[in-house]
């Protein structure tokens, strides 16, 4: 459904894009991380037809960005990092604009503005000067704006920035919803947002891609084997480890913090081992209390920390072309 | 392509008339005119009362002696509001953000200018509109020639075009009004006093210069006259203006 292939956007003197490539799905919801200036908006402008690539190709719904580029305005819907509102205007006559600046036949105007005003949740502010409006309104309007038309592809440029925490979860809400009929790119500081929403993460840093994946294969890829968590009662610290670092597979037990009468351990398995299973039965076997077993991984928030550091070079990190397609 | 131009032309429009600029700007030439208007009436009636009572020379012409000064003065007038009316219509969208919204939405560059340049020109007929009430009042009680105020009102309709053209161009380079009109004025200000060139150079750059000079071109039309390059040289002073705002909007691609 998109498609980037060496895009390339220099300004006078910086480069805030440089020669990056990466494919979207159709229906996919697509994470886009990575640092203030780090190139996220300017790809995102680019792929709007906002901005011409330097350099490169894109395309949206297999239309060129720059040859072709009223088709690919026609298949988009954007949400900028500020919502393109006029305050001057009521919340439905700003969409009835919209909708006709976006090409929607006359007829059909005003029921496709009641459409989106319902599934937004716009209905009790529908007649209210957009001035006059939270930000957590504004910013539905803005999202309402960027479905008028109902494009295949959603751009959301950082669609829940300055939102109180109830109103970032009825933005996510939303934009769960409308998952499956849209292809989605969302650019977000939050990186819980990207893990709840996203089936996939770019990761960009100064203008270069450093990791595109799928959340889970970025969390095992990072982590190498397998982390588990455990925490048993009934027997001193000195035997559980010595049991537990018999289990095949069991690279290294480290304990931890435990609640008085346990003992807890973090326990890395070698790679390609999947060591649970061995453990729970052992612990069972033994005659003791299995309190606790989990996978623990590096959070999102640190794989991105570690990614975006200023020395990563692309070439080091996580290999941004295997999962460039899908 | 027509149903985007209006679309942008009928939001401009809205824009103007939920903010006090429209009525700020027609109250405001409303009231100058108004007192220019009764001032040459007062003096026409005078002048008209005191040549009767001597018994010399013919019927004086309410058109030369109230309705050519009038629409001269509009015209002067004209040119230093127009400013107000065009310094908004792309600083604003670029300032607010909402330029992203009309750059990425299916509509050519060309049906957003023009789309903003009717919205201006329709504010500007209100304007101009004002001074229609004087002239109406004039058929209440006498009987002027219509001719010479209809080509009057064309000739204002141009100048204003072009000024607004201008302006629009002006107004795609920054992101604040109040430079966008501060150098629209300036410039209304400079083809205005182009024609003072004519007054001490007789030479061929003089008269070139001169010929720049918008309100040079209005005074033919303030008279009665309709002259085919007075014309020719509004369409293409607008088409001009035009075409600089789309290769403006188009380098904005390019710098944003």
């Amino acid at each position: 459904m998109i498609k980037v292939e060496g895009l390339t956007k220099r300004y006078a003197r910086h480069v805030a894009v440089n020669n990056i490539s990466f494919e979207v799905g159709k229906g996919e919801i697509v994470g886009f991380l990575g640092k203030n200036g780090a190139g996220k908006t300017t790809t995102m402008r680019v792929l709007t037809c906002f901005l011409p690539p330097t350099s490169g190709k894109a395309s949206v719904a297999g239309f060129d960005v720059v040859d072709q580029s009223l088709d690919v305005r026609k298949h988009i819907g954007y949400l900028p990092e500020t919502p393109p509102l006029y305050p001057e205007m009521e919340v439905s006559g700003y969409l009835t604009f919209v909708a006709k600046l976006k090409g929607i036949a006359s007829p059909d105007v005003a029921k496709r503005v009641g459409e989106v005003i319902e599934r937004t949740a716009l209905g009790s502010v529908a007649n209210t000067i957009i001035g006059k409006l939270s930000k957590g309104y504004r910013q539905r309007v803005g999202i309402a704006q960027a479905i008028i038309h109902n494009p295949p592809v959603l751009i959301l440029d950082e669609p829940t920035s300055g939102l109180d925490p109830e109103q970032q979860r009825e933005a996510r809400q939303l934009i769960a919803s409308l998952a499956g009929d849209h292809t989605i790119i969302l650019s977000t500081h939050i990186l819980s947002e990207v893990e709840q929403s996203c089936s996939k993460v770019i990761i960009i840093n100064d203008g270069q891609i450093v990791a595109v994946d799928s959340v889970a294969n970025l969390h095992r890829r990072r982590q190498g084997g397998e982390m588990v968590a455990v925490q048993v009662a009934g027997a001193p610290e000195p035997e559980v480890r010595q049991r537990l670092e018999l289990v095949p597979g069991v690279a290294k037990v480290i304990g931890r913090d435990a609640p008085e009468g346990s003992v807890a351990f973090e326990i890395e398995a070698l790679e390609q081992y999947t060591v649970r299973p061995d453990l729970a039965r052992a612990i069972v076997q033994s005659g003791w209390d299995l309190n606790e077993l989990r996978t623990v991984g590096e959070s999102l928030e640190e794989i991105f920390l570690d990614l975006t550091k200023s020395e990563v070079k692309p070439a080091d990190a996580a290999p941004a072309t295997t999962g460039a397609t899908s | 392509m027509m149903r985007n131009i209006s679309t942008i032309c009928g939001k401009e429009v809205r824009a103007y008339f939920t903010s006090p600029i429209a009525y700020l700007l027609m109250g405001l030439f409303g009231l100058i005119t108004g007192f220019m208007f009764y001032s040459a009436t007062v003096y026409f009636i005078n002048a008209g009362t005191q040549q009767q009572m001597s018994g010399q020379g013919g019927a004086m012409s309410i058109n030369d002696y109230v309705i050519a000064p009038l629409l001269g003065n509009a015209g002067v007038i004209g040119l230093f509001l127009v400013p107000l009316i065009s310094m908004r219509l792309f600083a604003e969208e670029k300032r607010s953000g909402t330029i992203e919204l009309l750059l990425t939405s299916p509509i050519s560059d060309w049906e957003i200018i023009l789309g903003k340049w009717l919205g201006a020109m329709v504010m500007y007929l209100a304007v101009i509109g004002m001074s229609a009430i004087n002239v109406g009042l004039l058929f209440a009680w006498g009987t002027p020639d219509w001719r010479p105020i209809l080509t009057g009102y064309l000739g204002l309709i141009l100048q204003g075009a072009t000024v607004l053209a201008i302006g629009t161009f002006i107004s795609t380079t920054t992101k604040n009004q109040i430079i966008a009109g501060g150098s629209s004025f300036a410039i209304c200000l400079l083809l205005w006093v182009l024609s003072w060139v004519s007054n001490y150079s007789d030479t061929w750059y003089g008269k070139a210069i001169a010929y720049c000079s918008i309100l040079v071109h209005f005074e033919p039309f303030s008279k009665g006259i309709i002259d085919t390059k007075d014309v020719i040289f509004y369409l293409s002073a607008i088409f001009l203006g035009l075409f600089l705002t789309a290769r403006s909007l188009e380098s904005l691609r390019w710098r944003a």
